[in-house]
């Protein structure tokens, strides 16, 4: 099974029939498979399928029902993060776990190190500089973690496995705040790593990705393995199909049909905050019954964008107008009241309160309206006749409106959320990320609301991360890089490969002068 | 040793709970108790008897409970919206200012008139004791629980400050107390003869009054969605800072009405040992209820009896009545531990 052709292959992990449940979900089921040495594995799968469930097993961050892991030939103790340690397991994790305010080796040697030893280690930081030289992790080890990009701290967290021996190593979702050319090189330094003798779990929803670095793809649906492939056997198709239990069709998007301009941003420029990215003078306008792709890396001003246009950052200077008309005051319930829908990147912080219940959820854009209140009172029989609604019309699987948010899973908690934004028939729509996370069902079902939302006539902004989202669903596509936009190109347009150089930030000068 | 969350839990689960937590602070302190040399059954048949032997015993529990209650659902309403006001016990000192202030001659009026107008004033007085802490907080970030806590000793102080001066009884033989409030702004008792007074009655509207703006008001709403998540509350178009400012405002009121029903209903007049620390207690009190309105009315009762009954028990059984503090404390930490098994699944490993 390894690539290498060796008559004897050397296991260095063997996971045997881990299953969890959290109440009546069960998040694995039944799990079994084997790592070799210098084999890199795909996990494959949908948020939700389990593939972090699994790895926080392997890591010991959980304790599994039933099953075992097997590490270099022992059995790991379960529910102790040390152990996969100590068995040389090293975890880049999605959202980075680094110290800020430390500079680079000091993170790297975090916790290698004796109590009271007095000083940094002098090998240590040759050790660094080792590493970081034979694997093309390049990065300065006296700088301060809060200095790096996102690709370099990246690079350290890998290193800060390295530095520990890591002999296996997870990636969990490693490119999704990358750019194109971060992640090429992250895959170089994959493939330097595997020479070594390492082995390799990546984990990723993107098919592309996994065909491009991988061994083996494990796919995991709802909890299973649903299959597994040699990558060389295998192609995007069927692993799309492993991934979802069935074909998958494009949304059908008919020609759009512009309308009026509803919300325009006249040289909108927000506060200087923290590290952020911020807007400086952006003008963009929407039109009616048009969806506009905003393509970009994370942390390129998407956030201070969404911000301003959900109300819930003043712009520090220019005019925002909705409809035609100018809005000033601009607030949440301003942005709300202008007709503007929208979808947060976050569900889990900005777009739920997750102790409260469903219907708490859903009039919480609108309790202060006459359908749900008078004179300060709740009407909470309307606000659950609302809840069922839309659980109803969203096709929502919850036990009932009086369940607490949080216990829904992340695709059902957004078509709450999309309903609850949709429902008053807004005339622009900002979805940030709105299918992030979720299984592809429920993805083509935010799709189809968008599309229905756009020929019904309103003015939507989808900012993305996934490209192909992007293309498939924007009539107009626009790219933000260091808090800039593009200029504008239409479908099909301009090809994915001068849309990657305007988000690495570089071909702007080109596009003007062109 | 880590926590899973568990499903809802049923209503049988949830009233379960409470019964072993009280079970379990039984047990705890019937070891003191036999530490101390006496036997536990008779201990606490002393202690139950004392707070809920007789009709006296219940009356003196009921009374000692009505300050608790104010200050109980001072520290619940501001806890929902995570508040943290561990300042009840100044507020509770400025309400008991305010009442002095205006019910000892100022106002000739009516007890219809003048005991409305005073709780008024006594909540705005509160209201705004908290205020300041609270603009802190939403302006510059500065951490309430400080300035809450401090603000106890200052109030302690300027209240000493008071009595020795302007507000000092020139008939009070020199000492630190205010004079006696006029008949007119005095709560009568419930039964002639008896401590209870209709502060009582007053603290069990409030407490129906608050369950009612925490469950039914769209305000009750909104401090509710700050305190769970206030950036998501902001997103949704809760003004974050003005709900914090309204629910400050509720629970200094709250907390003052305590200081108001202690001078008005009981003791009379205004001295520095108007309060034991009904402040501290009804944070007790408020997380005994889980922050439930109603819940407060029956944790401060129970808090108030297992104080009473020490007392009782204690000139009696020769046992001290620290017991009574250990068994407050003890009881607030198998509830706390209760309320948290209710939710989550502990694995040991």
């Amino acid at each position: 099974m390894s690539p290498k052709a060796s008559t004897e292959v050397e296991t260095v992990l063997r996971l045997t029939d881990i299953t969890k449940r959290f109440g009546p979900l069960t998040a694995n089921d039944a799990i079994s498979f084997e790592l070799a040495r210098g084999e890199v594995i795909a996990l494959l799968g949908e948020n939700g399928a389990g593939k972090t469930t699994l790895m926080n097993i392997l890591f010991g961050h959980y304790v599994a029902d039933e099953g075992t892991v097997e590490a270099f030939g022992e059995l790991l103790p379960p529910g102790d993060p040390r152990a996969a340690l100590d068995a040389r397991i090293g975890m880049v994790h999605q959202h980075f776990t680094l110290a800020d305010n430390m500079t680079v080796e000091e993170n790297i040697t975090l916790g290698t190190q004796g109590l009271f030893s007095p000083k940094l280690d002098h090998t240590a930081r040759k050790r660094i500089v080792d590493l970081s030289t034979n694997f093309g992790l390049s990065v300065n080890p006296r700088a301060t973690v809060a200095s790096l990009s996102v690709g370099e701290r990246q690079r350290v967290e890998i290193l800060k496995a390295l530095y520990r021996d890591a002999r296996i190593l997870i990636l969990d979702e490693p490119t999704a705040v990358l750019t194109p050319a971060e992640a090429d090189a992250l895959f170089r330094t994959l493939k330097l790593l595997v020479q070594n003798g390492l082995s390799i779990i990546f984990i990723s929803h993107k098919l592309h990705e996994v065909m491009a670095v991988s061994d083996r793809v494990l796919v995991l649906r709802a909890g299973r393995l649903s299959g597994e492939r040699k990558t060389a056997e295998t192609n995007r198709q069927e692993l799309a199909a492993l991934m979802v239990g069935q074909e998958i069709a494009p949304p059908q998007v008919a020609p759009p049909r512009p309308g009026a301009p509803l919300l325009v941003f006249d040289k909108v420029s927000t506060a200087r905050r923290g590290t952020g990215a911020f807007l400086d003078r952006v003008s963009l306008t929407l039109t009616g019954g048009e969806i506009t792709g905003l393509a970009g890396v994370s942390g390129n001003g998407q956030a201070a964008l969404a911000a301003v246009m959900s109300g819930v950052e003043a712009p520090s200077g220019g005019t925002i107008s909705v409809g035609g008309q100018t809005v000033s005051d601009w607030s949440p319930r301003t942005a709300l009241a202008s007709g503007i829908a929208r979808i947060p990147e976050d569900r889990h912080a900005v777009g739920s309160i997750g102790d409260m219940s469903v219907t708490e959820n859903v009039i919480g854009e609108r309790y202060r309206s006459e359908r749900f209140s008078k004179r300060g009172l709740l009407d909470w029989k309307a606000a659950r006749d609302f809840a069922e609604q839309l659980i109803h019309d969203y096709d929502v699987k919850c036990p009932s409106p009086d369940a607490r948010i949080r216990l829904l899973s992340g695709g059902n908690m957004q078509k709450l959320i999309l309903g609850r934004a949709l429902d008053p028939d807004p005339i622009v729509i900002l979805a940030n990320q709105p299918t992030r996370g979720l299984d592809v069902g429920a993805v083509s079902y935010v799709h189809n609301r968008l599309l229905a939302a756009r020929d019904r006539g309103a003015a939507i902004l989808l900012i993305s991360e996934d490209l192909e989202e992007i293309l498939a669903l924007s009539d107009r596509i626009l790219v933000i890089s260091k808090g800039k936009l593009s200029t504008p190109s239409s479908r099909g347009e301009r090809s994915v490969r001068e849309l990657g150089e305007l988000m690495a930030g570089h071909a702007e000068a080109a596009s003007h002068a062109a | 040793m880590r926590l899973e969350p568990k499903p809802a839990p049923s209503l049988g689960i949830l009233l379960l709970y409470p019964l072993a937590a009280v079970a379990a602070t039984v047990v705890i302190a019937s070891l003191l108790v036999l530490a101390a040399g006496a036997s536990p059954f008779s201990v606490f048949y002393l202690v139950a008897k004392g707070a809920a032997g007789s009709q006296f015993a219940l009356m003196e529990t009921l009374s000692r409970a009505t300050p608790l209650i104010f200050t109980g659902l001072a520290v619940a309403v501001a806890f929902r919206a995570k508040l943290w006001n561990i300042g009840a016990e100044a507020q509770l000192y400025m309400g008991g200012v305010m009442t002095v202030v205006l019910g000892t001659g100022l106002l000739p009026l009516p007890s219809y008139l003048l005991i409305p107008i005073i709780m008024v004033a006594v909540m705005a007085a509160g209201a705004l004791l908290l205020l300041g802490p609270a603009v802190l907080k939403t302006r510059f970030g500065v951490d309430e629980v400080v300035t809450t806590l401090l603000l106890n000793f200052i109030v302690l102080l300027f209240v000493s400050m008071l009595l020795e001066g302007v507000l000092k009884d020139p008939m009070g033989l020199g000492w630190p107390q205010s004079q006696k409030l006029i008949a007119e702004a005095r709560l009568p008792r419930i039964v002639t003869g008896r401590r209870l007074h209709y502060g009582f009655v007053i603290a069990v509207v409030a407490a129906v009054a608050m369950w009612v703006v925490m469950k039914k008001t769209t305000l009750g709403y909104e401090m509710r969605a700050v305190g769970h998540n206030p950036e998501g509350a902001r997103f949704l178009g809760i003004p974050v800072n003005r709900v914090l400012m309204k629910t400050a405002l509720l629970s200094g009121g709250l907390a003052a009405l305590a200081g108001f029903s202690e001078v008005a209903g009981l003791k009379g007049n205004l001295t520095l040992d108007l309060s034991p620390g009904f402040g501290y207690t009804g944070i007790v009190v408020a997380m005994l209820a889980v922050l439930n309105p109603l819940g407060v009315v029956a944790s401060a009762i129970f808090v108030a009896g297992v104080f009473v009954g020490a007392d009782a028990m204690s000139r009696s059984a020769g046992v001290p009545s620290y017991i009574a503090d250990v068994m407050v404390a003890t009881s607030l930490l198998t509830m706390v531990t209760a309320m948290l098994l209710v939710r989550y699944r502990v694995r040991w490993k």
